[in-house]
Formats: structure tokens, sequence, C-alpha cells
């Protein structure tokens, strides 16, 4: 029997719940030859903003025991580049292509809402308030109830397509920002981006990441993610995506008894750039192993 | 291109500096000089990342036992830094260990006949022996090799054998020239009136040396670097490195692991860096 592997994220319906996260996945073309893209359920974008960045000064990456931090400060080509020149690449994929982005004020936020919105191969927008590497555009409207519901809303405003916000854990309390943005419009959380932290070189007596601190990601932040995914997904009615430190199908099926409706795969691409295809078709067997019919089922499944 | 290599050979060369050979499936035959691989020592989680290595040799051997047809292989060279070199030069003949490659963009090998430069500090020889290979097909190929000490002087009966012509130094002046393997390459520079095309693996410091040799002297001059990347593919964004029109308010970054890992040494910055 094979299973029912599809969900459906603020009526985006995806063929089964992997998609690849922003900034480990480029603009889905690099990937290309390693991921049959058809065989996941979506792919979303590096952060893109109005004008390209160049990001921050090298070193800009690190690998600490189980895990990586990186200050790489959403460098990007920008929108118009990403429409000449990335945008083509969707057309040859049947698969729903998710556009992260983020902005330095909720008027910016709005105008790529805005701009994206316009964009037909572009099938749902993640809003970005949560990159720990970056002054503007990120964790500031990520770490106060206030100013994410502006960003949200302003972002709401702009655009009908399905709205996706990826929350920080760098916060004292992710269910305070969760249900502050359910309660401004968004249709689903990604929860969570990188938590922030540092390495020492200590024969220098230096940071060893130039900006000196940078996120950390892998499976070294799986049991925080987990937690916070089960937490959020408790408090709100809108689809939680599970995000930090998936390597395999089981990490990815315990994020979903969690509570989350879909995963991302992030740092896992870098080690193995066709972990996404290949954690989707592992939960796939997993399901029929058991006799399991529908992947729905096993959404918030967790028993106490 | 991944595939799973079994490690036919894995010694060391030099205190602290191994050579591994594994098997490889056809296709990376083809690879170019100056390509890399990014190898996954272990299935583990720590370390976690791949590591990126230069493509030092490809050949064809005959395996041990009867009637076997001939296989392709490739080698590394490397130097035993941290935790995952210090892991891989543990394993042994028949280990499998999985490869990313042939990836990046390799040496532009010139015109037939002009005398070829190539110029390696301590473990940056690893991608210049598959370019010297190339090289003495149709040109005469000169090396100069530098290290601190002659252990850091790597595999030179290897080039000699090739038929290229070398040149050592060492800055304890344990092997060869006592200094700077830059300065004995403007030497030879001086005595033949600034002929040649220049190829350079190394320490930051060399390829600064040796760009601005290139610069003075108006040599075509390649660079090879090093990047402290997660991906390999240009998604991680995190080995670039500071092109020569860098400034803080228009910054330039290229990619070491797709732009690279071989840059033209005058479209990248030196100056400050």
């Amino acid at each position: 029997m094979k299973p029912d592997m599809s969900v459906e994220i603020a009526g985006l319906k995806l063929r089964n719940p992997v998609m690849t996260a922003s900034g480990t996945f480029g603009y889905g073309e690099e990937f290309s030859q390693y991921v049959d893209l058809e065989k996941i359920g979506a792919f979303v974008t590096k952060g893109l903003s109005l004008k390209p960045r160049a990001g921050n000064p090298t070193p800009r990456l690190v690998e600490t025991p189980g895990g990586m931090l990186n200050a790489i400060g959403l460098q990007n080509v920008g929108i118009d580049a990403f429409i000449a020149k990335k945008i083509p690449f969707f057309r040859t994929v049947n698969t729903p292509a998710i556009a992260n982005f983020f902005g330095s004020t909720p008027e910016e936020y709005a105008e790529m809402a805005a701009r994206l919105n316009s964009i037909s191969e572009v099938s749902a927008l993640e809003v970005n308030i949560s990159c720990p590497n970056v002054k503007q555009g990120g964790i500031v409207f990520g770490t106060d109830p206030a100013s994410a519901v502006s960003v949200v809303a302003a972002c709401r405003n702009a655009t009908k397509k399905p709205l996706i916000v990826k929350l920080s854990p760098n916060v004292t309390d992710i269910v305070q920002m969760a249900l502050a943005c359910e309660g401004a419009g968004a249709d689903a959380l990604s929860v969570i981006n990188t938590l922030t932290g540092m390495a020492i070189d200590l024969e220098k007596r230096r940071p060893v990441l130039a900006n000196i601190t940078g996120g950390l990601s892998g499976p070294a932040i799986k049991p925080i993610a987990l937690r916070m995914v089960w937490q959020v997904a408790k408090a709100v009615k809108i689809p939680v995506i599970g995000i930090g430190g998936i390597m395999n199908a089981t990490d990815a099926l315990e994020f979903m008894l969690a509570g989350a409706t879909a995963i991302q795969i992030g740092t896992a691409s870098f080690v193995n750039p066709g972990s996404a295809q290949e954690i989707a078709l592992g939960m796939e067997n997993w399901l029929a192993e058991r006799n399991i019919a529908d992947i729905k089922t096993i959404i918030g499944a967790l028993e106490n | 291109m991944q595939f799973k290599s079994m490690i036919i050979d894995n010694v060391e060369v030099s205190p602290g500096y191994w050579r591994m050979r594994m098997t490889a499936p056809p296709e990376l035959m083809e690879a170019h000089p100056g390509q890399f691989v990014m190898v996954r020592v272990s299935q583990s989680i720590d370390p976690l990342i791949r590591r990126p290595f230069g493509i030092f040799d490809i050949g064809l051997y005959q395996p041990a036992y009867t009637g076997a047809a001939l296989q392709s292989y490739f080698e590394i060279l490397y130097k035993v830094l941290g935790k995952g070199t210090g892991m891989l030069s543990e394993l042994h003949e028949t280990d499998l260990i999985d490869i990313l490659g042939p990836l990046g963009k390799g040496f532009d090998k010139g015109s037939a006949g002009e005398e070829k430069l190539i110029v390696g500090g301590g473990v940056g020889l690893a991608p210049l022996y598959l370019l010297a290979k190339e090289l003495v097909k149709d040109s005469p190929v000169r090396l100069f090799a530098g290290g601190k000490t002659k252990d850091d002087v790597l595999c030179i009966t290897e080039f000699e054998r090739l038929g290229v012509e070398c040149y050592t130094a060492t800055e304890d002046g344990s092997l060869g020239e006592c200094g700077l393997v830059t300065d004995v390459l403007e030497c030879r520079l001086d005595s033949t009136a600034n002929k040649g095309r220049i190829f350079a693996c190394g320490p930051h410091g060399m390829l600064k040396a040796v760009a601005a040799i290139g610069k003075k002297r108006n040599l075509p001059t390649q660079v090879s670097l090093e990047g402290y990347m997660a991906c390999g593919m240009g998604a991680c964004l995190g080995c670039v490195r500071q092109g020569s029109e860098h400034t803080p308010e228009t910054p330039d970054y290229r990619c070491v692991c797709t732009e690279g890992p071989v840059f033209e040494a005058n479209d990248l910055k030196w100056e400050g860096n």
C-alpha cells in the first residue's frame, strides 16, 4: 500500500511534507543534479531583498560539534536579478517554489511581498523576521511581538499568496511571537531559524567568525527545535513547518508527531545534497512498513 | 556527482602529510587540474561538514585479484590539521568514503610551448601535480616548491619523474635555498627576462607574493584558493573571497567553490587581505 504523503499549507498542496530550508538550497537549480525536485514537496529560495546584498565579511562559517555556525549576512542577488535569472528555472519543475524574503522596514517588507505576489511562478511567501546575522531586516522584527505584528500585517495587506512567517528561537517566549504573527495574518509558521552562537579561536584569542556571532544549525539544535515546534503547534491554529537539525526520515517524523504539518531540510543538504529526496522516500517507507495510510494522521499525534 | 570510493592506499608521505588513493567512477577521469572534491570523512555527525580537497592525481590501476579489469582511481594529498583530517588519516584500505565531485573551475592551461612556472607551498602542491602532468605534454614545466622545513616540501620525486625541473626552498634551509620560494621564482624570472605563465597554490602570504610578482612582471598568473565551505556548490556562500573591485560600499564577493577555486590573480583583491 502506498501511503498518502500529501499535506496542505494554507491552500498550497504539497505532494509530501518535505521542503528545503532557505539559505541551504540556493535558488533550487544549484541542487538539481542531486535532487529530483519533483520528489519533494516544495523548495524555498535564499532570502531575497529589494536590492542585492553582499553579505558579511569572512570568515562566515565554522563547524562546531554536531552543527555549524554561519554569519553569511543574507547575501543575495536582489529581486530584479531573481526575476530575470532565477525564475526561468522554476518553470521547468512541477514543484512549488517558495520565496523567502526580508526588508529593513515594514514598508520594504510590504514592497517585497507585493512584488513577489505578482510572480506566478512563486507559490508562497516566507517572511524572514529571524536572521540573527544582520542588524536590520531580521532579528529586530523577530524578537519583539509588536514589531513582528507590524511586518506581518504589512505583508498580509500586500499579498494574497500563502504567507509563512519564519520565527526566531532567540526569544524569551516563542509562543507569544507565534500568536502575535497568527493574529497579524500569517497563514503558517516556520519554526525555527538558527540559534545565535559563537566560536572562539583560543590561540588567536579571537572570535572565529568575522561577525563575532553566527547562527547555529544542524543536529545540535534538534532537541530545542522539537520543543519549540511542540509548544507552538499546541498554541496556534495555523500549520507549523518544523525546522532544525533534521538529518533523516526519523527526525522528520518526530517533528510531525510534535505537531508540524511539513518540515524543512537545511544543513543536511550541505552534508548530503540528496537529503531532501532521501528523507521524503524514507518517511514514505516508514509509513508503508507500518500500514499507515495517510501522513496527515501523524501530525500532532504525540501521545502523552 | 556523488559516489562512494573505496580506499586503495592511505600513507603518510612526510610527517603530518598524507596521500590517499581511492577508487573512482570512470567519469572522474575527465576532471580538470585544479578541480576539487568534497569528502565526507565519516557518517557520524561530528565532524558534520564535508572537507574540500584538491585532486592530486587521477589514473588507472590494476586491482590485485586475478582477471580484474583496469579500474580508475584518484588521489588527494592532505595535511592533518584537526578532527576531520585526523579521522581521514586513520582510514584503511577497503574502507568506503562518500565523495562529491569533481567541483569548481580548474586551471587554464595556456598555450603549448610556453614556459610554465608552478609554485606550491606545503600542502598547496595538492592540485598542482595533476596540472604538471597535463602541462608536460606540450610545455617545459618548472616547479618551485617551498615550506617551513624539508618535511613541508612534498612529492618532489613524483614531479621530477614527470620531467619537471624542480626548485626548492625552505625557511630553515633544511632543503634547497634558505628563504622563500617566491624569491627563487623571482631569480628564475630575472634570468629568463620574464617569460612564462604562473600557476600557484599555497598559504595566503605566498599567493599574495606570487600575485604581486605576476602583476609587476606582467605575467599571466592563476592562483588556487582554499575556502571554508559547507556545500561546495555555491549554496552556502561561506567560502567567498573579495574580488579586485571590492569596496565596503560596492562589495564584490566571489564563490571559491563555483567561481574558483582557481582565479586569475588580477581578479582578486590582495591589498589589505
